[in-house]
């Protein structure tokens, strides 16, 4: 008995992290007589919130310009991000000290410092308006390349040693001998770098004003910021929130250990 | 030059690069914008200490640290009871535990932009989902976000159910660590299971409650998208936050001099209170 009632107490506390998102998705198919309802199914469901939030605001456009922009970050992120932790970790050459120690100090730095003046720097190279100002501020992660150069730190000598004599060059054993040993710390910057640029949303809403280059985030809170308070705007802003959720709830479905653990064992949150 | 040496230079070269641009330039220069007036379009002025100066006379901007303590001060509290609340629920054999887990979790990946806006939902006076439970119960409506004393606690409120998920995962392993034999010691000299939790597990637990405290506040001296879309830091500028006033020197007034001042103010605040939190913390070990 005092089991049942525990499950049912946790049922009511996940119903208070899920039904929020269950509402929503319900309401997006509701029509305006219906939007303040509390029941999740609609008497007569509607595709009308979604064909208005299509019609008004480029979605598609910046959709595919989230992809862009979350793909390319963390590609650079894990392949010149490794690269230069394998130096970091592995390599004797001159500076290595200095780069080490600036890379430990720059994330003792908070985001707020450095905002106003990477702005104006964005704006001085003529970078307003360009997926360069979206990608390239991001293209290296100091957490992320402590993270690989942990592990990079940890793979044996015996390992490189033997690669050399086989030939290889650097960057062929970062890429064949260190990167099938690295499946675990990859997959995790990986993701807490993916999910980092696409949930993004301040740094978007500075450097770009065009809405055919503005990613999800930040033309879902332009548009919910032009729309009125009325149901039927209600509606289709929850419509148009829909298209950056469902991807996102999708991935964490099937990965949801992957996510948690990524982001509890590096305390970054999205 | 040797090999190595040079494949080195060669793999970190983009990244020292990068260091330079991106990170080192912007710290320097965070502290040279501070003496000049700059509108991004006509040449900066040397502007002596004036940002200084309008800073600390600045209405604005202490009533944007006062709605800062007025989010931690319900933020905190709850964060860190709902956030033990349910790691200790999810702290034995469960049946569904990874399901419970995740759904804790869920508003952690999803984009602060999408909290808001469904929160807005929730919150708004007539059709929210929010108001229309209470009705249920013959109560409210409450006017979540248009009465000025009401709007930052709810603001509070949405950011700790965004967030609580992550810091469940961080007490939970905390609390799996505790040995077992430290609750049957003291459950064996009469102490109820409330007494050991407060006496055993919560002193174990501190290194854990550091963390919340200071990933919870650094997060509220960020608030950005929360006012920005729920009430433009409204009503009668209650909800103002540095940050969300800090964009709107730089992005709509053009005052890259005192946006860059408010942002240095910023960094100062928060290491200061950090460190004051960090020493609270730690004597309360002590005693």
């Amino acid at each position: 008995m005092r089991r049942a009632a525990f499950y049912v107490v946790l049922a009511v506390a996940a119903a208070t992290f899920l039904y929020p998102f269950l509402w929503m998705a319900a309401t997006t198919f509701k029509s305006p007589a219906e939007v303040g309802a509390l029941s999740l199914l609609p008497d007569q469901p509607t595709l009308d919130n979604y064909r208005l939030m299509w019609a008004r605001a480029p979605f598609g456009r910046a959709l595919l310009n989230s992809m862009l922009v979350a793909t390319s970050v963390t590609l650079s992120v894990l392949v010149f991000g490794s690269a230069a932790a394998y130096s970091l970790a592995r390599l004797r050459f001159p500076g290595r000290g200095i780069l080490n120690a600036v890379t430990v100090a720059v994330l003792l730095v908070p985001a707020q410092l450095t905002l106003i003046p990477m702005y104006t720097l964005i704006v001085q190279l003529g970078w307003v308006d360009s997926y360069a100002a979206l990608i390239v501020p991001f293209a290296f992660n100091a957490t992320a390349i402590l993270i690989l150069r942990q592990f990079f730190l940890q793979v044996p000598r015996s390992l490189i040693d033997s690669a050399r004599l086989d030939g290889m060059g650097e960057l062929r054993i970062l890429f064949t001998v260190f990167w099938p040993l690295s499946k675990a710390p990859l997959a995790m910057v990986g993701i807490i770098t993916f999910m980092g640029a696409w949930n993004e949303v301040l740094w978007p809403l500075l450097v770009v004003r065009d809405e055919q280059l503005m990613t999800l985030p930040q033309l879902l809170t332009v548009f919910s910021l032009g729309g009125g308070a009325g149901p039927r705007q209600l509606a289709t802003k929850l419509a148009a929130a829909m298209v950056l959720v469902v991807p996102v709830v999708v991935a964490y479905t099937f990965l949801q250990r992957y996510f948690i653990e990524s982001m509890a064992s590096t305390g970054i949150k999205g | 030059m040797h090999a190595e040496a040079r494949s080195g230079l060669f793999l970190t070269a983009p990244y020292a690069v990068f260091l330079l641009l991106f990170s080192l330039f912007p710290i320097g220069f965070s502290v040279v914008l501070v003496v000049l007036k700059w509108d991004l379009v006509t040449a900066p002025s040397f502007a002596g200490l004036d940002n200084v100066q309008h800073l600390m006379a600045d209405a604005r901007f202490w009533q944007a640290l006062v709605n800062t303590l007025v989010f931690l001060a319900v933020h905190l509290p709850l964060q860190i009871i709902v956030a033990l609340t349910l790691a200790w629920a999810l702290d034995r054999p469960l049946l569904l535990r990874a399901f419970w887990r995740a759904a804790f979790f869920l508003p952690v990946v999803i984009s602060g932009a999408v909290v808001t806006i469904l929160w807005s939902a929730l919150y708004a006076t007539d059709v929210g989902l929010i108001n229309g439970l209470l009705a249920r119960l013959d109560l409210g409506p409450v006017p979540w976000l248009t009465d000025p004393a009401i709007a930052m606690p709810a603001i509070a409120i949405m950011a700790t159910w965004k967030n609580v998920g992550f810091y469940v995962v961080i007490y939970l392993a905390g609390l799996q660590s505790v040995p077992r034999s430290c609750h049957e010691a003291i459950e064996l000299e009469g102490a109820t299971a409330w007494q050991s939790f407060l006496h055993v597990t919560l002193p174990l637990l501190k290194p854990q409650t550091l963390l919340v405290v200071t990933l919870s506040t650094i997060n509220g001296f960020q608030l950005f998208i929360e006012p920005y879309v729920l009430t433009g830091g409204g009503p009668l500028r209650r909800t103002l936050s540095v940050v969300l006033y800090m964009y709107r020197n730089a992005f709509s007034y053009q005052k890259m001099g005192y946006a860059a001042t408010l942002g240095l103010a910023l960094a100062l605040i928060i290491a200061a209170v950090l460190v004051v939190q960090r020493r609270v913390i730690g004597s309360a070990e002590e005693s």
